[in-house]
């Protein structure tokens, strides 16, 4: 096998000609550092709530959540995303739908695709926050609860900021997966890094550079995440506490 | 102060309480015993409302516990308990444990509620760990930290459901002295326990329970002298006896 070797690819302009291939590939790891933290922050506020509501005692409120659960771990990822991009926007009410059509095609893309993985990572960022907090000890609740705090205050001060603590590693490992995942979102057309390294190739017949190029950007970012979730983890260990000290 | 009238509480076809009644009057100290799985620590956790209860009436000070108009977090605030676990809240400091309730619940501001914790903290001995978090203390400094919780609530009467029964037996002795200084103060106590020597030296009434009934309620003189039940009287010599 022959293979034309060529590193100074990344410098050499491309055919638009307004930046270099290199420059591709930095836009579209914007646009997966982008997206991935905006669909993290909603994954993370969806996920806490819901977690939390799968463990109250209302069969109503857990009943919702774990409605939620299994329709979002249950579906597909790629399916997902094709439901709220091509889908959904014609079910929206008239107006809406309309103005979302209206947008132009990257933020249609971009804003699909957050919502996407938002949710998708939000039903399993949920059922760690509920292993959490029932791995905490009953008594726990009952502590909170005879000491005069109401349910909401239970949660608030004594099992939810427990839970966390105790789930920071399996988060790790779900913050981790919402990058990977983004790469799924090169299917609707969203210029992310796995799409600028497919465009790449495309245009220069050169996949080796171009996936060597993707793939130590992915690494890269997933060792940022890594060092700053031990950080995280350090920060809120629990002195004397299992594993603590 | 505390009266249960005609309590039953069933799991399914499982009989857990089965029709107590009993009064704990102010400043009295009631202990009770019985092997376990006999229904006494539901009972007490029925006084404050933690386990609901299907049949009866328990009346704290004069309000329902049963009533579902009940303000049950503004009852609960006035009745410390103190749990067989301890149950301090492992990430916050000793200091934060002792506060919180004070602030969030009372409304006191932080300084007052610092002060009352720190005051209680020295009177159980502990001063010196108020920085630290509760996984750093022993099981006896724990649970003596748990009732300076509870009292920092300024309860009316308080619940302890087997407070050394977690404990390694060297560290039981220092959380009854705290228990037996409390009700020697006139704290009113209810206290499911198996310490026999510390219902001899301050309970005025000792309670016995089997299969989810009280079968017998006695003065504490009474129960230790002739024990009108057999099952009570197995069950002291054998925890007497060994």
């Amino acid at each position: 096998m022959s293979y034309n070797w060529n590193w100074g690819i990344f410098v050499s302009t491309t055919p638009t000609g307004d930046t270099t291939y290199l420059g591709w590939m930095l836009s579209g790891l914007q646009t997966t550092i982008a997206l991935s933290l905006s669909a993290w922050i909603i994954a993370l506020a969806i996920g806490s709530i819901m977690g939390v509501l799968r463990t109250v005692p209302s069969r109503w409120l857990s009943g919702i959540a774990a409605v939620y659960v299994e329709a979002f771990r249950n579906i597909p990822l790629l399916v997902q995303l094709f439901i709220w991009y091509f889908v959904l926007p014609e079910l929206l009410p008239a107006a809406l739908g309309n103005s979302f059509k209206q947008m132009n095609p990257t933020a249609q893309q971009f804003l699909s695709s957050m919502v996407c993985l938002g949710f998708f990572t939000g039903a399993r960022v949920c059922e760690q926050v509920r292993a959490g907090i029932n791995s905490l000890p009953p008594g726990q609740k009952n502590a909170g609860l005879a000491l005069g705090f109401t349910l909401p205050q239970t949660y608030r001060h004594v099992l939810v900021p427990m839970a966390f603590r105790l789930i920071v590693p399996p988060l790790t490992s779900e913050f981790l997966n919402i990058f990977k995942n983004s790469a799924v979102c090169s299917t609707i057309g969203l210029l992310e890094l796995a799409a600028q390294g497919r465009q790449l190739v495309d245009y220069t017949a050169q996949p080796y550079e171009s996936f060597i190029a993707v793939t130590v950007m992915y690494v890269g970012i997933n060792v940022i995440v890594m060092t700053l979730m031990r950080k995280v983890e350090r920060r809120s260990r629990v002195p004397g506490y299992i594993g603590g000290k | 102060m505390i009266s249960i009238r005609n309590v039953s509480k069933s799991y399914g076809s499982f009989r857990v309480l089965a029709d107590c009644s009993t009064e704990v009057a102010r400043s009295e100290v009631v202990v009770v015993c019985g092997p376990s799985g006999s229904g006494k620590s539901t009972l007490i956790k029925c006084v404050n409302g933690l386990e609901p209860f299907q049949r009866g009436e328990i009346v704290v000070n004069g309000i329902s516990v049963g009533d579902p108009k009940t303000d049950l977090p503004g009852l609960r605030s006035h009745v410390g308990m103190v749990f067989q676990n301890f149950e301090l809240f492992p990430h916050m400091t000793i200091t934060e444990n002792l506060t919180i309730a004070q602030v969030e619940v009372l409304g006191r501001s932080r300084e007052e509620a610092t002060e009352r914790g720190m005051g209680l903290l020295d009177r159980v001995g502990l001063k010196a760990h108020a920085g630290k978090h509760p996984g750093q203390l022993s099981g006896g400094q724990q649970q003596r930290v748990a009732i300076a919780r509870a009292l920092a609530m300024d309860p009316i009467c308080m619940l302890f459901d087997e407070p050394t029964s977690a404990l390694d037996p060297e560290m039981i002795n220092e959380v009854l002295d705290v228990m037996v200084e409390l009700a020697q103060e006139g704290m009113t106590m209810m206290v499911v326990t198996h310490e026999m020597g510390f219902a001899r030296k301050v309970a005025h009434r000792v309670i016995f329970m089997d299969h989810g009934r009280i079968v017998e309620d006695a003065k504490k003189e009474d129960f230790f002298g002739t024990p009108r039940s057999e099952r009570a009287q197995q069950f002291l010599s054998k925890i007497l006896h060994h």
